[in-house]
């Protein structure tokens, strides 16, 4: 079944960049992202056997983090089918310049596409450090022609930003494992194979000054990719300028990635004895990002770029929430969930206010709830859900943070974490709600809103919303097992 | 003794590079640099296929793929010389053997929990990967960064050949798939660059910030 979930969508990539029919080729996306899904289902009701000697595997990690990535995959899928329809391969007007340029073929976009989920899978289900780290740097390289959809200076510029600031970020990450090689080789010239499991069980045999050097060197270097502050300066760029649906998966999917990437170091680092260390290097990172993000969402003039600091906000809670410890963990992995269905929700929303309004400025939006009303009332429901407001999921997830913050005591990292929340709650309510209130004054190019490029925000945003009043007994379970294996309960 | 040679010619292509303004002449060195680079893995351990292969693979992409890549992206865009960087040619040269000395402070501090094959491996390797980010960091020109990616790379090669060389054959070839395909996108966005820019210096890529 791992192999499925690795070659369906590697194998529809290199299809479609053959197929010369563009209805066939979309066709072909949402059908390997349907499968990819059920699939991904499956995994829940039995397990998949690891592959190629264990080198993959479905531990519950992968299956967590694998099934967020499937779901947000077939949404954007579903709004990719429409925008690729509006988005023709011609010369057109630069809004905010006047100069024309044109699209990347839509044959390389969807193969780009499909090509992303295929390493995603393999970054998240791949149990050697070495391949791990592979396959990291390959989501870089498919994804960055991805930016470039739009062929303009800007697009350009944060595609550049982007390869260079990631995959010195992720050779950085490179030099950590090989730390962890030396960490794992053992007095008599025998050593520990860079596996995951191999490495936990024999934790305690690792050299410990080497397995703290090879941690700090994975967060930074898939800190970078994570978008964790202050190495986050290719975030709000690539964001910004990518088309809105490859945001969406950008922030929604591979930051999650990443993410994977420093809690397969964190095991390792807490089985070798040094989970306090690690824990306290999340936390400074984590409020590090709150903060950075904090100061930037403040009076930010494009909506993009404040959902993308908003991004970087919330991968500092995941951080913040791991490093905590304790119930704290539970939430992290919960956030997790949360932040990609309503950060997919809100950047697909922000490409149909794009498409209508042709601005990125946030003063310039005006009115949505009038004159888009579909979009405008997800993008309300969505803000209030990032911003922490009850009923939503994140509600929740930041609420256990907090709690177990108060728990433990720390009560200083608690009140900063929940002024930098208050902050940003506020900064972003601000820009946000504004745009769907009042009254519109542009002259709008509103066709009939696309129900494909409402539905998936719609569906995302309900999800989020059930889990923020119920969890499903088997997610719980899975989430208190993760919970524990990473230090927390 | 091959081995302290590979060493030194590391050390001299570091030098060069820090002072040649010149990028065909800069192609070169890490071309050079990525070949010698290449052939450690030979000198280093017990000759065995899949050694010998991986070595053979490396070589040619290091030796005459990339250069080849990027001599092609040098005469389309008609950019000979890196004019105006950050930090002068006198500057970075001075900078060369500080930092060289301070990967060797270094490289003392480290307990390693293994003999290494050469006491210059573990200095070396540092100092070219410093060297790499000194580059991406300190120079204009898209392509002249590309070069100091390559030069980083090589470091980290440099080191994980430093030590016990357990990582199956596989992800070798994966990292170096990696390199490649990066070189290769990375030449293609130049190319974008120099058309919708007229040139290639990345300071001038700056309409988007906060």
């Amino acid at each position: 079944m791992i192999w499925a979930l690795i070659l369906i969508p590697f194998s529809a990539s290199l299809l479609s960049l053959l197929i010369r029919d563009d209805k066939l080729r979309r066709g072909l996306l949402v059908g390997s992202a349907i499968c990819h899904s059920i699939i991904m289902a499956l995994s829940w009701a039995q397990t998949f056997i690891p592959i190629l000697g264990g080198f993959f595997a479905v531990d519950l990690i992968a299956q967590l983090f694998l099934s967020i990535a499937s779901i947000l995959f077939l949404m954007t899928s579903f709004y990719a089918v429409g925008y690729l329809k509006t988005e023709k391969h011609e010369n057109k007007k630069d809004f905010l310049e006047n100069r024309l340029f044109n699209n990347a073929p839509e044959a390389v976009f969807t193969a780009c596409l499909l090509m992303f989920l295929a390493m995603m899978t393999m970054v998240v289900t791949s149990q050697h450090f070495g391949i791990l780290w592979v396959t990291m740097e390959a989501t870089t390289l498919v994804t960055a022609p991805l930016i470039y959809f739009h062929r303009h200076h800007r697009s350009l510029e944060a595609t550049w930003k982007y390869l260079l600031i990631c995959s010195v970020g992720i050779a950085v990450s490179l030099l950590g494992n090989f730390f962890l090689a030396i960490a794992a080789s053992s007095h008599n010239g025998v050593s520990i194979p860079l596996m995951r499991g191999e490495l936990i069980a024999r934790g305690s045999e690792l050299w410990t000054p080497w397995v703290k050097v090879a941690f700090i060197f994975f967060l930074v270097g898939y800190g970078t990719k994570m978008g964790l502050a202050p190495l986050h300066t290719w975030l709000p760029d690539a964001h910004s300028e990518a088309p809105s649906l490859v945001s969406a998966l950008l922030s929604g999917a591979l930051l999650n990635c990443a993410f994977v990437g420093i809690l397969r170091a964190f095991e390792v680092t807490a089985a070798a004895g040094q989970l306090v260390f690690a824990q306290d290097l999340l936390v400074l990172f984590g409020l590090v990002s709150m903060l950075f993000a904090a100061v930037f969402i403040i009076g930010q003039a494009e909506y993009k770029r404040m959902l993308a600091y908003s991004s970087v906000e919330h991968m500092g809670i995941l951080a913040l929430g791991v490093g905590l410890g304790g119930s704290a963990v539970y939430g992290s992995m919960f956030h997790a969930i949360n932040h990609s269905l309503t950060k997919t929700a809100l950047f697909l929303i922000a490409g149909n206010i794009l498409a209508i309004y042709k601005t990125k400025i946030a003063a310039d939006v005006r009115g949505m709830l009038s004159s888009i009303p579909a979009s405008g009332i997800f993008w309300m429901a969505g803000i209030l859900a990032i911003t922490g407001f009850p009923p939503f999921g994140i509600f929740l997830s930041e609420f256990m943070i907090l709690r177990a913050g108060i728990q433990q005591g720390r009560y200083f990292i608690a009140a900063v974490y929940l002024i930098l929340l208050a902050i940003i709650f506020i900064g972003i309510s601000a820009i946000a709600l504004r745009m769907a209130q009042g009254r519109n004054t542009r002259p709008l190019d509103v066709k009939v809103e696309r129900r494909s490029s409402i539905m998936p925000s719609a569906i995302l945003i309900f999800t989020t919303l059930v889990l923020g009043i119920y969890i499903p007994p088997h997610l719980n379970n899975a989430l208190h097992v993760i919970a524990n294996l990473l230090g927390g309960n | 003794m091959w081995t302290d040679i590979v060493m030194v010619l590391l050390i001299l292509t570091n030098m060069v590079v820090l002072g040649t303004s010149r990028l065909r002449a800069c192609i070169r060195i890490v071309a050079t640099q990525g070949v010698a680079l290449g052939v450690l893995p030979l000198l280093i351990h017990s000759i065995e296929t899949h050694i010998l292969i991986f070595s053979i693979i490396s070589i040619i992409l290091k030796g005459v793929v990339f250069p080849y890549m990027l001599l092609r992206t040098l005469r389309q865009l008609n950019v000979w010389r890196e004019d105006d960087p950050y930090v002068g040619y006198g500057m970075s040269l001075l900078a060369g053997p500080i930092t060289l000395a301070f990967s060797y402070w270094v490289s003392t501090r480290l307990p390693m929990p293994f003999s290494i094959h050469s006491p210059m491996l573990i200095p070396v390797a540092f100092f070219t990967l410093i060297v790499g980010l000194f580059l991406i960091v300190s120079r204009k020109k898209a392509l002249t960064q590309v070069l100091g990616y390559l030069v980083l790379e090589n470091g980290i090669y440099a080191f994980g050949m430093a030590i016990a060389n357990q990582q199956p054959m596989l992800i070798e070839l994966g990292t170096l798939l990696d390199v490649f395909v990066g070189v290769f996108v990375m030449g293609i966005a130049i190319f974008h660059i120099s058309r919708q820019f007229d040139h290639i210096d990345t300071d001038q890529l700056s309409a988007l910030r906060d």
